[in-house]
């Protein structure tokens, strides 16, 4: 069975390789796309607690800005 | 209608969202791989090699999906001009781009045991290539050019030649003697691919589609913050 499976009557190397392939880019799109997030985020950090108290207040009254500090998205 | 579209109102959404769609990506790509690489029978010619259909013929309905969603998105955009659609259309191009070259590695892995070959300049694999030249193009705008609304329109002007060949490449089969064999599923008419194979590609597309959302939303949000960071700049 997992011979049949890995060898597929000889093409497994066509089949796996596709998926391999696929897969891999998949996770490298997820992890690139996560890292340029993930650096933006702590960009935007960075420059709000660098912010005086009244630009801070300011900025804190939007909401989309309160999400981001509070990273919402687990990500 | 186009108020329902600022991104302060979506990111709400948008934020929370990539963490549910990633559970259920997992979900649908873990019985998707089961379903292709183990459950799935072998074609009566192709043999084992037909499984690389359930990863090939999604990212190709995907990518075609999504540059037609960019056109559209990049007209709109254009015309009633809303920032925010070329926001949208820049955060599909990714998956989009990634998609095409999945299609066209794989394809080009499922010609060597099928045709003998690893590649051919037929009508269907042609005018693929020629989307992907326009994908990259569309991504190469928005990292060279520094000036907006040069930005928008050029990357509109792109999207409206390349969804040129979108057609092209659907019924590239039909006008040419090509490689590829014709659709086997159709809306309007019988699929003539079997139902125990049908149901693997259909949990595929579904997890791609799936795969392709989470990438947009993060994207997007990646766009969002760093609009948000300029922002900051000018207080």
């Amino acid at each position: 069975m997992i011979s049949k499976v890995l060898f597929m009557d000889g093409y497994g190397l066509y089949v796996w390789s596709s998926f391999a392939f696929t897969l891999l880019s998949f996770f490298l799109l997820f992890v690139v796309t996560k890292i340029q997030y993930a650096r933006e985020r702590k960009k935007f950090i960075v420059k709000f607690g660098n912010l005086k108290s009244e630009k801070a207040s300011f900025a804190k009254s939007q909401s989309i800005n309160k999400q981001i500090l509070s990273n919402t998205s687990g990500f | 209608m186009f108020k329902y579209f600022e991104p302060n109102k979506i990111f709400s959404i948008t934020s929370k969202a990539p963490k549910y769609v990633l559970f259920l990506f997992i979900i649908f790509i873990s019985i998707g791989l089961t379903e292709a690489l183990i459950l799935s029978p072998e074609d009566y010619k192709q043999s084992h090699s037909v499984r690389i259909m359930y990863v090939h013929v999604p990212a190709a309905w995907i990518t075609l999906g999504i540059f037609a969603s960019m056109t559209v998105l990049s007209i709109i955009g254009y015309i009633f001009k809303i920032r925010n659609f070329f926001l949208i259309s820049k955060s599909l191009a990714p998956s989009g781009f990634v998609f095409i070259i999945i299609a066209l590695v794989t394809g080009s892995i499922w010609g060597k045991p099928t045709w003998g070959t690893w590649w051919a300049w037929d009508a269907r694999i042609t005018s693929m290539l020629i989307l992907a030249l326009f994908y990259l193009m569309y991504l190469l705008v928005w990292r060279l050019y520094k000036n907006q609304d040069k930005i928008f329109k050029i990357s509109a002007l792109i999207t409206i030649l390349g969804i040129i060949n979108v057609p092209i490449i659907k019924y590239s089969v039909d006008w040419w003697n090509t490689l590829h064999q014709p659709a086997s599923i159709n809306i309007l008419s019988k699929s003539t691919i079997h139902p125990t194979m049908l149901l693997p590609l259909a949990i595929m597309t579904a997890a791609f589609a799936l795969f392709s959302l989470l990438i947009f939303l993060m994207k997007y949000n990646t766009e969002l913050i760093k609009i948000k960071n300029k922002g900051l700049d000018r207080l």
